[in-house]
């Protein structure tokens, strides 16, 4: 064997164990959450259910009721999707195609707001939100995906690329500044507002800490925080709290897998370009 | 362009922009200013039956804060995620992007979409799944290590090794997010600069020293930071995998105030953990951005 065909050997090798280790734990949630109770917590580790059964994901529905947390996550990760769409795109948009007095130093400003962690501003929004009576409610989950600086900082990136001519036509044909934006630039900037939509729905349905702050019934919780809340009780259940995982990460995967070369598309236009 | 359509194009502006910039103002930068207010006030659970009850304290929750020892093993805590996972994550995203970019490579968007999963799975839940991997005596880790000879280790209880377990599920969970951005830069790197040094003589080491890295820089930085930034709000993973034990050894500043704010409802205490993780990250970007400016 030549010496290259050695290197290309340890490297398709190499990226084989990479991709092994990664798939592990994720193969390993849903091998377990088929096993038999019990069977997860043997020695030997089982890497396979000896007698895949359904009990698990049977109990979480029928007496744990996680499909009322899934619709809970599924309803606000789509509302956030849309408002967020709706709001950034207006914003982003304002900010790359619309002149204004300022324009460029308040788009500075709020791009120098990506540096400050969400956590800091907590506290005083759980307090605002309780004098709103927005506490326990969907529209208080909502509240921080509606405007997003990343969100607007996205959609402007892209709009940047849209050409003047295009948009000054439909003005001269007397088209007003919003049918404008609706019947023109829409179309031409839709690859970015799935990528946007992609992402929105991604970060709500997984989101913890916020829920978990805000959501303070049982009956409102979205599915990280009714699982975080499940390992309390039943953290020996090991394949129950798998049958849990998957149940919860598993949309979360196949929505990435359905959007993955937009989602791709938002990670690098963020970042190398930006 | 005629003044009538400027004018008309600025008034549209405000459409545009005003329910976003409304939305940020009100729920995310007044909460903020509010948080440097709350910090400098004793306001706890009477207080949010009765806001008037809180009173003005001045610095005495920092003063508490810097003076008793929670707070600075939270930091300890944190800094020692920060420190040791960014760069570790750094490091195997960089790795992973380089072998991913290997023109002899054969499946490549397999492999992409593998590396890149765990980013998208449900913290709360890889997080769950971890804690079982890691048990003492049932875990698949303890197990595999065990066969080439090491451990065991407790590695959700022992306090000197919870740390290293949560970052090692960071580790897995983040590092396909920084290797794509690292793939997209590595592409923009011109391959006449490659071929230059190829003709030079130079090994595939010192390739990567005078032209991957040099080529990477602005990308690097943007990683650097941004890992840094989200690594510094550490929460998730120690409040499934460990409740910020053993003996406070995975108590992250985040997990901190959550702890002082919704389990003790001492919200003028959290909000000062809350300004003191603001400036903490402020620094450590500035010290980073100074850094990588002056290596360039």
């Amino acid at each position: 064997m030549k010496r290259r065909d050695v290197g290309t050997l340890i490297l398709h090798l190499a990226m084989i164990l990479g991709a092994l280790i990664t798939l592990a734990p994720l193969l390993w949630m849903v091998a377990a959450s088929f096993m038999p109770v019990g069977e997860a917590n043997s020695f030997p580790p089982r890497l396979w259910p000896s007698s895949p059964t359904l009990a698990h994901y049977r109990y979480l529905f029928a007496r744990l009721d996680l499909a009322r947390s899934f619709l809970n996550s599924a309803m606000i990760a789509v509302l956030a999707t849309v408002l967020s769409v709706l709001i950034n795109s207006m914003a982003g948009y304002g900010f790359a195609k619309l002149p204004f007095p300022g324009r460029e130093r308040l788009f500075r400003g709020l791009s120098a707001a990506l540096v400050i962690p969400a956590q800091v501003g907590m506290l005083p929004l759980f307090l605002m939100l309780r004098e709103m009576g927005l506490i326990n409610t969907y529209a208080g989950v909502l509240v921080p995906y509606a405007a997003s600086v990343y969100g607007i900082f996205l959609v402007r990136q892209y709009t940047l690329g849209l050409p003047d001519e295009l948009l000054d036509a439909a003005r001269v044909d007397g088209a007003g500044e919003l049918r404008v934006f609706r019947t023109v630039a829409l179309p031409v900037i839709r690859p970015i507002l799935v990528t946007l939509a992609a992402f929105t729905f991604l970060s709500a349905w997984n989101d913890f800490m916020w829920p978990l702050i805000i959501l303070s019934d049982s009956a409102r919780y979205t599915l990280p925080v009714a699982l975080a809340g499940l390992v309390g009780e039943h953290v020996q259940d090991t394949e129950l709290m798998m049958a849990g995982s998957v149940i919860t990460t598993l949309p979360a995967l196949l929505a990435f897998l359905f959007f993955q070369r937009t989602y791709v598309r938002g990670i690098t236009a963020g970042s190398v370009k930006g | 362009m005629t003044r009538t359509l400027r004018a008309r194009q600025e008034r549209a502006a405000w459409v545009f922009l005003g329910p976003a910039l409304g939305l940020i103002a009100v729920f995310f930068l007044l909460p903020i200013l509010a948080g440097l207010l709350l910090s400098l006030t004793d306001f706890d659970i009477y207080a949010i039956s009765d806001p008037q009850s809180a009173r003005f304290v001045g610095l005495r929750n920092y003063q508490q804060l810097l003076g008793g020892s929670e707070f600075w093993q939270a930091l300890r805590n944190t800094l020692y995620f920060v420190g040791v996972g960014g760069p570790l994550t750094v490091a195997v995203s960089l790795g992973a992007a380089l072998l991913l970019s290997a023109p002899r490579l054969r499946l490549r968007s397999l492999f992409r979409t593998i590396y890149f999963a765990p980013v998208v799975t449900t913290l709360v839940a890889v997080a769950i799944v971890w804690r079982y991997l890691y048990h003492p005596h049932y875990g698949l880790l303890n197990y595999w290590l065990g066969a080439i000879g090491l451990g065991p280790i407790d590695w959700l209880g022992d306090p000197r090794w919870a740390m290293p377990g949560i970052i090692l599920l960071a580790v897995w969970k983040g590092f396909g997010y920084n290797m794509l951005i690292f793939v997209a830069g590595l592409q923009s790197i011109p391959e006449e600069r490659y071929e230059a040094a190829a003709v030079d003589g130079a090994s595939a080491w010192q390739r990567f020293r005078a032209v991957t890295l040099p080529g990477l820089g602005p990308v690097f930085l943007f990683i650097a930071v941004t890992t840094m930034i989200g690594y510094f709000q550490l929460f998730a993973e120690p409040y499934v995998m460990t409740q910020g034990g053993p003996l406070g050894a995975t108590r992250s500043l985040v997990l901190f105030m959550y702890e002082e704010g919704f389990r003790w409802w001492r919200l003028g205490t959290a909000a000062a953990i809350a300004v003191l993780l603001l400036l903490i990250t402020l620094v450590a970007t500035l010290i980073q951005l100074r850094l990588q400016a002056g290596r360039r």
